[in-house]
């Protein structure tokens, strides 16, 4: 064990005399931080980077030809602890089946990310999108349409006519 | 005779409105340095860096309902903030900015006046703002505002008198009352130089008496949830906070007049010079600011009572005589 381990919880009688040099000490400091950067992210203009193992918004997977990979099996809807998955399927003669609609409620959703792994297809996957806003339940319901380009529900800050001169 | 008049309207009215622009822009400055102290932007959406934030501040707080609370003592109760705002206010008449300048043939001094007792003047009106925040806490009917005006007079009894023997200090150096004697005394060597341990009493009594932050007792937010100006709402609360960074600018003055040489200084004219020491002076009072935590009651009194009082004497005593022998 060496003195720089051991921690005096009452000081020596002559160092709690010392006033001046603590003081000047902390100016320094503060000095110091005043001339680093800012650690603030400004959020609207800036975003936070996530995790790649971010669980956002849900996004269904296309193929090479465009075509949606689900197979509408149901086994996301059943998995769903906030029951928030709807799938309706629908079969072909030819015997290709896909979902005729398909539909998450955004605002049940707990992103637990458990229809991403139960898909047998990876037709559903969480994307790293956090931002999504909506000003109603009703638009808070995502279909197929809705969450195949899930990239353009990110928020973005609609500035005003004047609004870039006041900053 | 009607020019001089004039003149003097015009310089009253220029340098109220120019040391009020100051000030209003002193707690943006305020906002903006301790946010970089701490590693924030501070207010940065009004306006391109925030520029336009005390004007938004103001507005607000002209649109905000005024409240007076039924136990309160409403006449004392509405003289209190202009108390706390006209007392700063008024030492703008006596701070000398520079020195006379001549336009169009006539020369016109960059002061309001000069009393021969100039620096007698500062601190008597100086320890009436402290009765706006007594007053203020007083009247309020809350136990909070009640104890932030008891605190607020305690600070006032005891560290005038350290301020009062500091000033003392700079006096009997200079040989004058007037502010302007007193900077004209220091035109070859500053009163820093003469009087060290003067400025550190007075910058340390000054902060007390701006209810700054080591020693922000009356509004200290952790203990009295702000303190004498709980109950004060709307433009009755601003000009509370307009009133206490007035006298901020005010001390940023007065420690550049008394000490740091006013006008004087190579090169930049006389003016410049003046403010530059100004803000250099309010700087250190917002940094360290963002450095000290507040101190507790009775250390600030005992800090007073037992260290700066018996120093401030003594500091007079030895400056009286090195004066006598040198």
């Amino acid at each position: 064990m060496k003195d720089k381990d051991i921690i005096n919880v009452r000081k020596r009688q002559g160092e709690k005399e010392k006033y001046v040099r603590p003081l000047l000490k902390g100016l320094a400091h503060t000095m110091k931080k005043f001339w680093s950067k800012p650690k603030t992210i400004q959020y609207p203009d800036q975003k936070r980077e996530v995790s790649q193992r971010w669980r956002g918004l849900h996004e269904l997977t296309r193929n090479e030809e465009g075509e949606l990979k689900c197979v509408a099996c149901g086994l996301c809807a059943s998995i769903c602890p906030a029951r928030c998955i709807d799938v309706t399927p629908y079969e072909e003669e030819g015997g290709i089946r896909y979902p005729k609609e398909f539909e998450i409620d955004e605002s049940r959703c707990i992103f637990c990310g458990f229809c991403q792994e139960a898909c047998p297809k990876e037709a559903i996957k969480l994307t790293r999108i956090y931002d999504f806003v909506n000003f109603s339940r009703d638009e808070c319901r995502f279909d197929i349409e809705k969450l195949s380009d899930s990239k353009k529900h990110r928020f973005k800050q609609k500035k005003g006519k004047y609004e870039h001169l006041l900053g | 005779m009607s020019v001089f008049l004039m003149g003097l309207a015009v310089k009253t009215i220029l340098v109220v409105s120019v040391c009020m622009l100051i000030v209003a822009y002193l707690t943006l400055a305020e906002r903006k340095l301790m946010g970089y102290v701490q590693l924030r932007h501070g207010p940065n959406r009004v306006g391109y860096w925030g520029i336009l934030q005390p004007i938004a501040d103001g507005i607000k707080a002209f649109m905000k309902e005024e409240v007076i609370p039924a136990n309160a003592d409403k006449k004392v109760f509405i003289i209190a903030p202009i108390v706390s705002i006209a007392a700063p206010m008024l030492l703008l008449a006596v701070i000398p900015f520079g020195d006379t300048v001549t336009l169009f043939g006539r020369e016109y001094t960059l002061y309001l006046s000069n009393p021969d007792i100039g620096i007698l003047f500062v601190l008597g009106i100086s320890t009436l703002g402290s009765y706006g925040n007594m007053l203020g806490g007083w009247s309020s009917g809350n136990k909070y505002g009640y104890i932030g005006g008891v605190r607020s007079t305690a600070m006032m009894i005891s560290y005038e008198l350290s301020m009062a023997f500091a000033v003392i200090c700079v006096v009997l150096v200079s040989g004058s009352l007037s502010l302007v004697e007193i900077v004209h005394s220091q035109a070859g060597v500053w009163n820093i130089f003469k009087a060290p341990v003067a400025l550190l009493i007075f910058i340390i009594s000054g902060l007390a008496e701006l209810n700054r932050t080591p020693f922000d007792m009356p509004e200290a937010e952790a203990e009295l949830c702000t303190g004498y100006n709980v109950e004060y709402s709307s433009m009755k609360f601003a000009l509370f906070f307009f009133g206490e960074y007035t006298h901020l600018f005010i001390f940023g003055c007065l420690v550049t007049t008394l000490f740091l040489g006013g006008w004087h200084g190579p090169l930049l004219p006389g003016v410049i010079w003046f403010f530059l020491k100004t803000f250099a002076v309010i700087f250190f009072c917002i940094w360290q600011r963002a450095t000290f935590p507040r101190l507790r009651w009775d250390f600030v009194m005992k800090l007073e009572w037992k260290f700066l009082l018996p120093l401030a004497i003594v500091n007079v005593l030895v400056t009286g005589f090195v004066m006598a022998v040198v």
